[in-house]
């Protein structure tokens, strides 16, 4: 092989290596976006169901439970116009109170009921994580609008 | 009258700033030795301003200021003296003067440096005073930590308790260092295209400094990642998390420079691209800041949200990236090709592991950004998850670890590949055997731990193999003294290298065989994990300096034997009212025992996270190796002897 020839062979397979390297990630990334949602475009129905996405709103005042096993929690998560029933399993942030922010990661089930993997820590009191203050603010917005 | 002093020296510390990044660099145009020779004591005077005005700040907290807004946002008569003091840097105004001050240290230690020649040093110095000008502008104009409230307040707001820990004490200013010493490397960048010398001088000056900074990068990560495993009190190392992306982004690009400034210093080749990731890491660090402190990211980190703070860095930012690049568009003709090397040598290794650092850096820029860049664009807000981070690191960092590993045998400018294959495969199958055997022996039998066992034993092989193939031929009575013969650079690249497979190691147990619970306990009730006995002796109410706590007292039980008490707290701080988890490690050499201790379901029971981390230290004993070999490099004889004719 001459010197050229070689040459292109290296930056041939430079580029097939960037080329499965953009495949890689392209194909990586599409899987693992998670889409924040408020309870407003649930109940609408626009989210699909099994798909993880990210919930955001306010713990409704009064609809936290826990089950006997202790570990089980149920709570409402809303933006003031919808609720949305969620279920967790495991160990609640330090912050986590009914009437504050939250934001929960997980996926609707067949009754409707998102089943959470992750409740989402601040480190603040008076903090309110932005998509749950976004879903509070859409929800205001629309209801003005209405009126 | 203190914290006026300290304001006082800033806009002082701001004009000698500006002398210095105007004056040497026309002086060096020129040809003036008179503007020349302001460079190096202005250096000096600038370090000792700031440092000045950061002892105002920290004697303002000590003595609990409270007229001083900052100090009593973030500060509170109750908490310890040293955590007054490290609140300095615990918000966003103190943590900028620490940047200041670890800028204009830098700069001053450049000054110190008698090894440049005076022309190029003063070019060095003088952008370094153009970065501090503009930052100490940003300081004073946005982020002024000495503004007074008046009237004073009696009591302060407190510190965050998260920031109450003593890894306060030495994460930010470590990381810091890091961050901020990339400059350098970025001046050494920029000196040069102003002058048009990039010869291996130029390398080999330029790579003290920037292993330097790498090194205290990489302390400062390690640290972060240290103490957000025991302070989150969620038992993770690494969350993918916007900040943490931001401070691994100059790290790859570090990494990459240290490596690329290897064959333009010992081949002259890679000149143009060595250039490049040099104002690459700088640019990757203040992208950095400005992502942590602008307050786009909602994080830890991400202190308070100012947009005029935002804009100020982006500009800055802007000013950085888009001269530095102009200038190296003007100058690039003038770089004169390097040496010539064949399709199977060092350079060839070396530039496929630059080429795959800077996909992984885009890859980490990508996920970081994306989210930011659809929240401005459009309605929908979404997140990018640490899966997709993880789907990609692991297949692109293989072969670079790969290349790592073979890079040291290879020689410069042309190796035969018959030669390099008959020395190198007998390890490599014995790492693939060993990998395999070793994963199905443990329980991590997936891809994904035969390749991080085979990858790391093959890691230690080949160092082992690397120690011998040095020692050949010497025999066993001058074996001591032929081992003080090898440069320090060679120890330190094998030390590192050696850390990079501790660290495989951690990931792919940690990863592969970790467990957790949550569950609910009574006093008296006992829970396994991973054949260990959890027992709840009971509940204590304790109080500390500034919070009382409830104190679980956990038995750890192996079989028969109590291997130890562990005592997770769940505290409240009086000031603010904040509750914090305080978690309880049973730390060893081969596995962690994590306990912390949740919320009441019921009066009499509580909730307990309980982890079982396998070779968790491991992640970062092999990080601290990785510094350690970065320390033992910088320190390499080479770069200490003065050359004659280059300081002519």
């Amino acid at each position: 092989m001459k010197a050229r020839h070689k040459r292109f062979l290296l930056i041939g397979i430079c580029m097939a290596l960037l080329a499965g390297a953009t495949a890689l990630v392209l194909f990586a990334f599409n899987d693992n976006l998670m889409l924040f949602h408020t309870p407003s475009e649930v109940a609408a129905g626009k989210v699909p169901q099994g798909r993880a996405f990210k919930l955001g709103g306010m713990v409704l005042k009064g609809s936290f439970s826990r089950e006997a096993d202790g570990i089980t929690t149920h709570f409402t998560l809303t933006d003031t116009a919808q609720n949305v029933p969620v279920l967790f399993r495991g160990a609640l942030p330090d912050l986590f109170k009914e009437g504050k922010g939250a934001v929960a990661e997980g996926s609707l089930d067949a009754q409707g009921v998102f089943v959470a993997t992750t409740i989402l820590a601040k480190h603040d009191e008076n903090y309110m994580p932005p998509p749950a203050r976004d879903a509070i603010d859409k929800a205001h917005a629309t209801e003005r609008t209405l009126k | 009258m203190i914290p006026e002093l300290g304001h006082f020296a800033l806009i002082l510390a701001l004009a000698i700033a500006l002398a210095l990044g105007v004056l040497p660099l026309w002086g060096a145009a020129r040809g003036d030795a008179a503007l020349l020779g302001i460079a190096r004591p202005a250096a000096r005077l600038q370090f000792a301003l700031v440092a000045g005005a950061f002892a105002c700040l920290a004697w303002a907290f000590a003595e609990n200021d409270f007229s001083v807004t900052y100090v009593a946002q973030h500060s509170n008569s109750h908490l310890p003296l040293i955590y007054r003091l490290t609140a300095v840097w615990g918000s966003h105004e103190g943590s900028l003067l620490l940047w200041g001050l670890m800028l204009t240290g830098w700069t001053a230690a450049v000054s110190f440096s008698r090894r440049l020649p005076e022309v190029f040093a003063a070019r060095v110095l003088g952008v370094l005073g153009l970065v501090n000008a503009g930052f100490l502008t940003f300081l004073l104009f946005t982020s002024n930590p000495f503004i007074r409230l008046l009237p004073g307040a009696a009591e302060g707001n407190d510190l965050n308790p998260l920031l109450q820990d003593p890894g306060m004490v030495a994460h930010p200013p470590l990381l810091y260092m890091g961050y901020v010493g990339f400059s350098v490397a970025f001046a050494f960048a920029i000196a040069a295209l102003l002058e048009g010398r990039f010869d291996a001088a130029w390398a080999r000056q330029s790579r003290p400094w920037t292993l330097t900074a790498w090194l205290f990068l990489t302390l400062g990560i390690t640290l972060g990642s240290g103490w957000a495993y025991y302070e989150l009190g969620w038992g993770g190392w690494w969350f993918w998390d916007p900040v943490e992306n931001a401070s691994f982004i100059p790290w790859l690009l570090g990494t990459a420079l240290i490596h690329s400034l290897a064959v333009t210093e010992k081949r002259g080749a890679f000149k143009g691209w060595t250039i490049l990731l040099a104002i690459g890491a700088f640019s990757a660090s203040l992208l950095g800041t400005f992502l942590v402190r602008s307050g786009v990211l909602t994080s830890v980190h991400a202190f308070a949200a100012d947009p005029s703070r935002g804009v100020f860095i982006l500009a800055l930012l802007v000013a950085v990236i888009g001269s530095s690049l102009l200038l190296y568009a003007w100058r690039v003709p003038r770089l004169e090709g390097g040496g010539l090397f064949s399709d199977v040598s060092r350079e060839t290794a070396l530039l496929i592991n630059n080429v795959l650092l800077a996909v992984v850096t885009a890859t980490v820029l990508l996920g970081t950004l994306y989210p930011l860049l659809i929240d401005v664009l459009g309605t929908t807000k979404l997140s990018v998850g640490p899966p997709y981070f993880e789907v990609v690191f692991v297949p692109l960092m293989t072969p670079v670890v790969v290349v790592m590993v073979v890079a040291p045998f290879l020689r410069w400018k042309r190796h035969a590949l018959p030669a390099i294959v008959r020395q190198l495969w007998l390890p490599f199958a014995a790492s693939l055997v060993i990998g395999l055997a070793g994963a199905w022996g443990v329980g991590v039998f997936s891809v994904r731990g035969v390749l991080g066992l085979s990858l790391a034993t093959w890691v230690f092989l080949a160092s082992l193999q690397l120690l011998q193939q040095r020692l050949r031929g010497t025999p066993a009575a001058s074996a001591v003294s032929r081992l003080a013969d090898i440069p320090a650079a060679w120890w330190g690249m094998w030390l590192a290298h050696i850390g990079i497979g501790v660290f495989i190691v951690g990931v792919t147990f940690v990863k592969g065989l970790e467990q957790n619970a949550d569950v609910a306990m009574k006093v008296g009730d006992s829970a396994q994990l991973a054949g260990y006995r959890f027992t709840l002796q009971g509940i204590d109410e304790i109080s500390g300096p500034n919070y009382t706590a409830i104190q679980g007292r956990v038995q750890l039980w192996r079989g028969n034997q109590l291997v130890s008490m562990l005592t997770p707290q769940k505290r409240v701080y009086t000031a603010n009212n904040m509750q914090m988890t305080e978690a309880s490690i049973d730390a060893g050499l081969f596995r962690d025992v994590y306990v912390s201790l949740g919320d009441a379901p019921t009066p009499d029971a509580w909730v307990l996270r309980l982890y079982y981390k396998p070779f968790v230290r491991w992640i970062w004993a092999g990080c601290l190796l990785m510094a350690l070999g970065g320390l033992c490099a910088a320190l390499d004889s080479r770069y200490r002897k003065r050359n004659k004719s280059e300081a002519a």
